[in-house]
């Protein structure tokens, strides 16, 4: 299976990064094959909707699952019609995330934060 | 004659100021752009005599239709569609009503339906007709309802226009002042206040507007904001004090300048001033233009509307102040009471 995990750089030694539709990049690693393939955001630089222009980008790229500390409703909703879990990450490394992934130590995420023109807005 | 009140922030009196103007113009029209917390009617406490709902246009697919191409996914600037699992999903609050996906659907798959975003109120409080806009929550622009309340309220016969802005400086303050003939731009007497006045500022320069700023919650101190104006030579119409008794009574909803004689006089004194402004803004403009004016039209220049309200100032009839620069006076009509 494929997962996606929002990256600041290039590298599986870094961080995740904190944003999922403003992310720079997505690794996208196949947990069968091992090989990992950075994908550029080109979402991140849009006015608005860019959860969800990101979300589409992942879900062409036929990812099972999605690996980021956070996410809009609007874009978990695309994550949802194209069946994508989502998984909460922690502060470690692209790397280690990953490997936590693969031994199902990371949990699901389901609380999502209101998109930009959001339905939901609230207290914090 | 349309005045437009606005400021860089929330909270520094732009419903005092255009509320009471209104008060004491009467008979006149108010009109809330403030879509977003309209709180003008609070005041006026005004009897509803029509209410009308607001609606944009929202694509909807006919997935029958829908093959998959994309061609609307790809041009949505504002990414409000997304096609997943063979199933195109529509972002509501996220599209803007440019109704470009519809054009661009080869298979016309896409159709238009209307999405109700708020309405508009229209009452009346004595001699002083009520407009109100009211943005239901969640929404991305009160645009079209701003421009609605301006269409509405703009046409109601020959009395004076009091627009209460929304704050700042964004796109649905753009819109409410675009067809002012004068602006009148409230500051507190803080840096900060200073730094959001020239916000607006800069905004009413870019559309080349006539304006004056009213120094709000004035002490007997140093302001930055009169250092600002002197700075560039922005004319100061007014001054209303920091009052206990004013702020009282505003923030129990009432109108100042019908409870107090002094107040009623300090607004009175404001509009006075504001409509020799304009007279001379205008004038300016007119010395050079006046015979193309009276070519295009018989009664473009008009005294009337401001001998209306004053009985000696004249001022120019809707549009010809239009793009008349405010003259570089430094000048302190106090209104002090």
């Amino acid at each position: 299976m494929k997962v996606a995990i929002p990256a600041d750089s290039k590298s599986m030694d870094s961080k995740v990064c904190a944003s999922f539709g403003r992310a720079p990049y997505f690794v996208v690693y196949d947990t069968e094959t091992k090989d990992s393939v950075f994908v550029e955001n080109t979402a991140a630089s849009g006015t608005g909707g860019a959860g969800i222009r990101a979300a589409q980008i992942i879900a062409d790229q036929g990812v099972g699952a999605m690996l980021t500390p956070r996410c809009g409703q609007n874009a978990a909703d695309v994550f949802r019609s194209a069946d994508i879990k989502l998984y909460r990450t922690n502060d470690h490394s692209i790397k280690e995330n990953i490997e936590a992934f693969v031994k199902g130590e990371l949990p699901l995420l389901e609380d999502f934060h209101a998109g930009f023109h959001g339905r939901n807005r609230g207290g914090l | 004659m349309k005045i437009a009140v606005l400021s860089g922030k929330g909270g520094t009196g732009k419903t005092l100021v255009s509320v009471n103007l209104a008060a004491v113009a009467a008979p006149s029209t108010y009109i809330d752009c403030d879509v977003e917390e309209p709180n003008g009617h609070l005041f006026f406490k005004p009897e509803i005599v029509r209410e009308e709902l607001i609606t944009v246009k929202i694509p909807q697919v006919d997935e029958e239709r829908c093959v998959g191409c994309r061609e609307c996914v790809r041009f949505c600037n504002y990414n409000a569609l997304a096609y997943v699992n063979q199933k195109l999903i529509i972002f509501d609050d996220v599209c803007h009503s440019c109704g470009g996906c519809v054009l661009v659907c080869p298979e016309a798959a896409l159709s238009e339906r209307d999405k109700a975003i708020g309405k508009i109120e229209i009452g009346v409080s004595g001699d002083v007709s009520v407009y109100t806009g009211i943005l239901n929550t969640g929404e991305a622009t009160g645009i079209p309802i701003i421009h609605r309340l301006l269409e509405e309220g703009s046409d109601d016969g020959n009395k004076p226009v009091f627009i209460d802005c929304p704050p700042g400086s964004a796109c649905i303050v753009m819109e409410s002042i675009k067809d002012a003939d004068y602006c009148v731009l409230v500051a507190e007497p803080t840096l900060f206040g200073a730094h959001n006045l020239n916000m607006v500022y800069e905004l009413v320069k870019l559309f080349d507007k006539p304006f004056g700023v009213v120094l709000n919650k004035c002490l007997n101190e140093e302001n930055p904001v009169d250092q600002f104006c002197s700075d560039k030579g922005i004319e100061i119409l007014g001054r209303i004090p920091f009052d206990h008794e004013l702020a009282s009574l505003n923030s129990s909803a009432e109108i100042v300048a019908h409870k107090q004689d002094e107040y009623r006089e300090l607004f009175s004194s404001l509009l006075e001033t504001i409509v020799k402004k304009m007279g001379e803004s205008a004038g300016s403009k007119r010395d050079g233009v006046l015979s193309d004016l009276k070519k295009m039209s018989g009664d473009t220049v008009s005294g009337e509307r401001g001998e209306a309200l004053h009985g000696s100032h004249s001022t120019c009839s809707d549009g010809s102040v239009k793009g008349v620069k405010p003259k570089e006076v430094r000048s302190e009509a106090a209104v002090d009471s």
